[in-house]
């Protein structure tokens, strides 16, 4: 049997969202939703997890923390001792002070940057790389729910599609992959 | 749904009363060296405390007016319930700033006339002396009413017009809505005027000679964090009781995060004052930090410690900020690291080499202004519907949902 994919394609989000309730409740495994931007409260009905994003922004915060850490002990305690305005530079401890703002701009810079960046890896969307979006249209006013026959064995094709076309949907579009 | 004072929420404030004036007779007739303007520093510091608590609150409800914010508008009552001890607040500052005026208490070192006397060579100080144009009685209470009176009267204005609201709809509510926006900005305007010049004159012209130009915000980071913790300490506990029905998680969790961020705000204000003195090591602006960070470095230190790594690692995540028990915990440690904050602004100032450690003087007003503030608010709280009846965003902040 040939597997097809399907796209039912909506005009509002909010009716994307009824939409999808209404075929989750029905058992149809969704397999993903492409939308201009982030629909509020679409997550818990798709069943998505909640994103680690927070955790790995925490862990580059650390990582960079740790780095500065030990730059500026390198740097001006270890290497080569600044004396800056008389201040003690014999240990870390006694200069911490004035490396506070290093530490703390060094912090949220990899924090920052960090989570951009596994951001835009985890979703495949680094500049460059091909665009995974179905429809150029999802990037400007439609709402898009993708469906697999290979996800929804007990369910027929047809039976899916006559399901979507009770809800008010744009279109659909069927694709062999 | 109204609210009912529980008998325990009745008889506890007026407990904590008895038991702090209890603690601080105790510690009015232990030995102290100076006790007289022991007593009275510690007084003023807890007045100043409790006083700023509802100033925050109040410029919360005030911003959340210019920014016209949704979400928070059936916590508004709790905000007001806060903001209706100001008034009170006011009596016993203005009881230590007049008695500092007449000379019964020394905690205002320009305020004794001989220090600007060039004919007494013994208590005779020429930076005192220079500074005569601004720190001078007249001005002073000038600048002293202007600020109570706008306080006062904003704030009382503002509950009457939350009262009003409530039996208006259409075209009424929207009219009134607009007011207390307009309202609004004009108490946001003062405000960031007058909360500096109250820091300058109530705080830092304690220490008459040190000037630090970021003193207002640093004290109004702290005025802030108090206000936001004791808004969500209370409203954890009307939960708690069963009132709010309609606030939900997502509330709870932007009360918590607006708890995580002010206290960051605090903390970023506290250290670039302290981390700028540091850095260049002026004799004159050191001198506070001398008699405090470095004569009572536990204290201070370990205000800074509660006050900023606390709160960072502790409502760092997003369980940690929907849960109430939790929440209340780390709330309750936050406001006494903010009430350590206020305590190391005054007493070392005002008592210099006496001021050994906290002692049971300082908390026994704690507790006994805990128990008047308490008091107040929850009376405020019972006057009225907890939740606002009609307000244009009431809607948009029942389906908070983040």
């Amino acid at each position: 049997m040939a597997n097809k994919v399907i796209y039912a394609v909506y005009e509002d989000p909010e009716v994307l969202k009824s939409a999808a309730r209404k075929l989750i409740t029905a058992g149809v495994n969704v397999r993903d939703v492409f939308s201009p931007f982030p629909v509020h409260g679409i997550d818990p009905i798709l069943g998505l997890k909640r994103t680690r994003l927070g955790i790995v922004s925490f862990m580059f915060g650390v990582f960079g923390l740790s780095l500065a850490v030990l730059g500026t002990y390198y740097m001006s305690i270890y290497d080569w001792p600044m004396n800056i305005g008389g201040k003690p530079n014999q240990y870390y401890y006694q200069n911490v002070t004035g490396f506070v703002p290093v530490l703390f701009e060094f912090t949220v810079l990899c924090a920052a940057h960090g989570m951009a960046i596994t951001y835009l890896i985890r979703n495949k969307t680094l500049p460059g790389m091909p665009a995974r979006n179905p429809d150029p249209r999802s990037t400007d006013d439609k709402f898009i729910i993708e469906l697999r026959t290979a996800d929804n064995q007990h369910h027929a094709p047809e039976a899916i599609t006559g399901m979507l076309r009770e809800t008010p949907v744009f279109e659909i579009n069927e694709r062999q992959c | 749904m109204n609210f009912t004072i529980s008998k325990r929420a009745r008889t506890i404030p007026l407990a904590l009363i008895i038991i702090g004036l209890v603690m601080a007779a105790f510690g009015f007739m232990g030995d102290h060296t100076d006790h007289k303007q022991y007593t009275w520093a510690a007084f003023y510091a807890n007045a100043l405390f409790f006083f700023f608590i509802s100033l925050g609150a109040l410029f919360f409800y005030a911003l959340n007016h210019i920014t016209e914010t949704g979400w928070t508008i059936l916590l508004k009552r709790v905000f007001e319930g806060i903001s209706t001890y100001l008034p009170w607040g006011v009596l016993p500052i203005l009881l230590v700033l007049v008695a500092g005026s007449i000379g019964l208490n020394h905690i205002w070192p320009w305020m004794d006339a001989r220090t600007v006397d060039i004919s007494d060579p013994l208590h005779y100080d020429a930076h005192i002396n220079k500074l005569t144009p601004y720190l001078n009685k007249p001005f002073f209470w000038i600048r002293v009413i202007l600020i109570m009176a706008v306080f006062v009267l904003f704030a009382r204005w503002f509950r009457a017009q939350s009262l009003r609201m409530d039996g208006e709809t259409g075209e009424a509510l929207m009219r009134s809505h607009w007011k207390t926006y307009m309202r609004s900005v004009v108490f946001i305007l003062l405000f960031a005027f007058l909360s500096s010049v109250m820091a300058w004159d109530w705080i830092m012209s304690i220490d008459v000679h040190w000037k630090s130009a970021l003193f207002g915000w640093y004290v109004f980071g702290g005025i802030w964090a108090s206000g936001m913790i004791t808004a969500v300490i209370l409203v954890l506990y009307l939960k708690g009781k069963g009132y709010l029905p309609q606030v939900n998680g997502s509330h709870i969790q932007d009360m918590g995060k607006w708890m995580f961020a002010v206290s960051f705000l605090w903390s970023y204000l506290y250290f670039e004052q302290y981390l700028l003195t540091w850095y260049t090591n002026i004799p004159e602006e050191s001198a506070y930090f001398f008699t405090r960070n470095n004569q009572h470095p536990w204290l201070v230190w370990g205000m800074f410690f509660i006050n900023f790594a606390l709160p960072m690692v502790l409502l760092m995540s997003r369980d940690s900020k929907r849960s109430a028990r939790y929440l209340i915990g780390v709330g309750i440690i936050i406001f006494i690291g903010h009430w350590l904050d206020t305590v190391q602004m005054i007493m070392p100032g005002a008592l210099g080499p006496h001021f050994i450690r906290i002692g049971i003087l300082e908390v026994g007003f704690f507790v006994a202004f805990l128990g008047i503030f308490i008091r107040t608010v929850l009376a405020a709280l019972a006057k009225a519907p907890l939740t606002v009846v009609a307000h244009p965003f009431l809607e948009e902040s029942v389906h908070h949902h983040i």
